[in-house]
């Protein structure tokens, strides 16, 4: 479904089913470079479980147009009046990497809107090496094999796929490509440089779920189980995968975030 | 600025090892054969979202199948794609891309240098169905262009056509491709990701006859399809099949599910279930066991092949060799840049004394096996003309670079002395 968000039109995946406001709104926010697909799965199983789902596409990302928005907060207050131009009040929200920045620094700045948070492959602060960095900024396709490999359990490419016939490395560069020129940058530079509250971290009430990878290249799974430890009363789950949560543990995943959100 | 990409496992790695743990519930090393029809579907609420695709998993070995996963995984790293999918043969992978793309009043622009199977199924079937071909000179890309009409949704060559081993110039044909946004298909049977990746050349899509060089060994039959996932099929709007609800899935746009998979999503969800030319767990085991060795294999299927065609371009016997490593060869340049470590185990030649002394060749040979089929460890010969392309008439035969005493030779893994001898004599054999 398509809504116009700060005067620009934003796309968000249902799942598979019709917007229904009358069930229990969940949205999902993606990461740097990608798009809603990263929660194919998830999307489909909350959306068929009982929940209103509502995958986003962040301004210039999948099939919403527009700029993309260059730092975390900008993206926060973004995702906040798209929650609003859907009509939806309060929703439970899960985001993966940039996008669960994104979805706590909304939880800090407006509770009132987000019922339960779920933080996938997270990190507070979220730091971004200097090589993929620099690459991101000049544009080089050498930034899309950087995301698509470290992206992943480390050697990835040699196990076998939980999604048959795919592979999670390849399928995901091309995700990583299709970005338009200079998001990519523009997303990492937002994780590099958010500047998270720790006091604000500390007095969030929101119930919250941290699922982290155990292999984890690019926000380790101790940087998640310590931001799970600094949120009053989060719970903590480790999964056998590597940063793309969603899609190496698609089925753990929803399974988690259903129980979560329940 | 030079920026480094992370390290990545080499291909030989990736031929040995992608696409398969450790089997979960044994440990067992070597790939399992999940020889089972179906899953057990733990509950009711699990078995319906494995069928409604909430849930990825295997549900009935015709849509999927772990043994199948593995080799589908295994090559889809191999040539650089997103994902793949494995099918009954090359002829049935080749349909199901043709299916998944089109229906009635579809077209096809593809080389005229195609293996005889593909060829029938696109002159002679296709059209039953409402789609047609036009079959054009692989080189000429003019004629490719011209080819091109409203209704094409596809472009489709050999990388290195069987068997005038003529070289597709995958990166200016796929930018015919890109400029009438649709999809270039190759068929990189006989050069397999060991020689060249057609994805990196520009190809959207790759098929193989998985029963040639994957395998080695000609022990089966299989095929298997790979999406490089980089086609927009959005863009394009010319794929409603991927763009457009379909009701067999619930209303499902494959390209709003996934811009990356949506080809493989229909392909599967539709292809597979449908028409069924799924591949055997046993058939993926086979071929998987020939794909660990394809890196050690193939630099010697080449080179053995370099002394067969300088050895039969220096004999009495013999009029013309087809192959481009001959200067000669219209592909001889074009081959060097794309295929560097060389492009091909296949040849061909004519024989002084046409048809009669290719026959008398071919029946004294002994270590050469005459049989219809290529890229095994055991050297083949066969006469296209009245076997594997019997169905052409003459212009097609002519079209696709094929004379009536052409000789096609699959150069195999034996001591190219062996093989030289054998030829020597059958060459002295077929002039008396």
């Amino acid at each position: 479904m398509n809504v116009i968000v700060e005067g620009c039109p934003a796309y968000a995946y249902t799942g598979g089913q019709p917007f229904d406001p009358g069930k229990p709104a969940v949205v999902l926010v993606h990461g740097a470079a990608s798009d809603h697909s990263l929660w194919h799965y998830p999307a489909r199983y909350l959306a068929h479980h009982g929940f209103c789902v509502l995958a986003v596409d962040m301004p210039g990302h999948g099939r919403s147009p527009g700029t993309a928005r260059t730092t975390v907060a900008e993206l926060a207050r973004w995702l906040d009046a798209f929650i609003a131009a859907t009509g939806v009040a309060k929703a439970r929200i899960a985001g993966h990497s940039l996008g669960s920045a994104v979805a706590l620094e909304l939880a800090l700045r407006h509770p009132e809107h987000v019922s339960r948070l779920a933080l996938l492959g997270t990190s507070a602060p979220m730091p971004v090496g200097e090589a993929f960095l620099a690459a991101a900024k000049d544009g080089s396709p050498a930034a899309f094999d950087m995301q698509a490999t470290w992206g992943h359990a480390r050697q990835c490419i040699l196990a076998a796929s939980p999604i048959p016939g795919l592979c999670l490395v390849g399928a995901g560069r091309q995700l990583i490509a299709r970005t338009r020129p200079g998001v990519q940058y523009a997303d990492l530079k937002a994780c590099q440089d958010w500047v998270p509250d720790p006091a604000a971290i500390r007095a969030l009430a929101t119930p919250t779920l941290v699922v982290a990878g155990r292999r984890d290249q690019m926000t380790p799974m101790r940087a998640g189980r310590a931001l799970a430890t600094e949120i009053p009363g989060a719970r903590f789950t480790a999964l056998d995968a590597g940063h793309n949560l969603p899609v190496e543990a698609a089925r753990e995943v929803a399974h988690a975030l259903r129980a979560a959100f329940a | 600025m030079a920026h480094s990409p992370p390290k990545t496992p080499h291909p030989d790695t990736l031929a040995v090892h992608a696409g398969q743990s450790p089997d979960p519930a044994t440990g067992a090393r070597a790939l399992p054969i999940y020889q089972t029809a179906s899953f057990v579907l733990p509950d009711t609420d699990t078995a319906a979202a494995l069928f409604n695709m909430e849930l990825p998993g295997h549900v009935y070995s015709r849509l999927s199948n772990p043994t199948v996963a593995a080799f589908e995984e295994r090559i889809a790293a191999l040539e650089g794609g997103a994902g793949a999918i494995a099918t009954a043969s090359g002829q049935a992978a080749l349909h199901l891309a043709i299916a998944t793309l089109m229906g009635s009043g579809g077209h096809i622009v593809a080389s005229a240098s195609l293996y005889g199977g593909s060829h029938d199924l696109l002159h002679y079937t296709l059209p039953r169905f409402g789609i047609a071909t036009t079959f054009v000179p692989p080189g000429d890309l003019s004629a490719w262009r011209a080819a091109v009409r409203p209704e094409t949704r596809l472009l489709f060559g050999e990388s290195v056509g069987n068997p005038s081993v003529e070289v597709l110039d995958i990166p200016a044909v796929a930018a015919i491709a890109d400029e009438n946004a649709i999809p270039l298909l190759v068929d990189a049977t006989v050069t397999t990701p060991c020689l060249g990746r057609a994805l990196d050349m520009g190809a959207h899509l790759v098929l193989h006859s998985a029963t040639k060089f994957l395998s080695g060994h000609g022990v089966v039959i299989g095929g298997v399809l790979v999406d490089g996932g980089r086609f927009d099929w959005d863009r394009s709007g010319k794929f409603p099949t991927l763009t457009e609800p379909y009701d067999g899935f619930h209303g499902i746009v494959f390209s709003e599910e996934s811009p990356v998979s949506a080809f493989l999503l229909r392909a599967r969800r539709e292809g597979l279930r449908d028409f069924g030319a799924c591949m055997a767990p046993m058939t993926a085991f086979q071929i998987l066991q020939g794909l660990e060795t394809l890196h050690l294999r193939m630099p010697r299927h080449v080179a053995t092949t370099a002394q067969v065609v300088s050895f039969l371009a220096g004999h009495e016997a013999v009029i013309r060799v087809h192959h481009p490593d001959r200067e000669d060869h219209p592909g001889h340049t074009l081959a060097r840049r794309l295929y560097p470590r060389g492009c091909s185990a296949i040849l061909s030649f004519e024989l002084k004394g046409g048809r009669e002394a290719g026959r008398r060749f071919i029946d004294a040979l002994t270590l050469f096996s005459h049989l219809a089929n290529i890229g095994d460890a055991k050297s083949l010969v066969i006469h296209p003309a009245s076997t594997t392309h019997h169905r052409m008439d003459d212009a097609a035969l002519a079209a696709a670079g094929i004379a009536a005493g052409t000789v096609r030779l699959s150069i195999g893994l034996e001591h190219p002395d062996d093989l030289l001898e054998d030829l020597s004599r059958a060459l002295r054999a077929s002039q008396k």
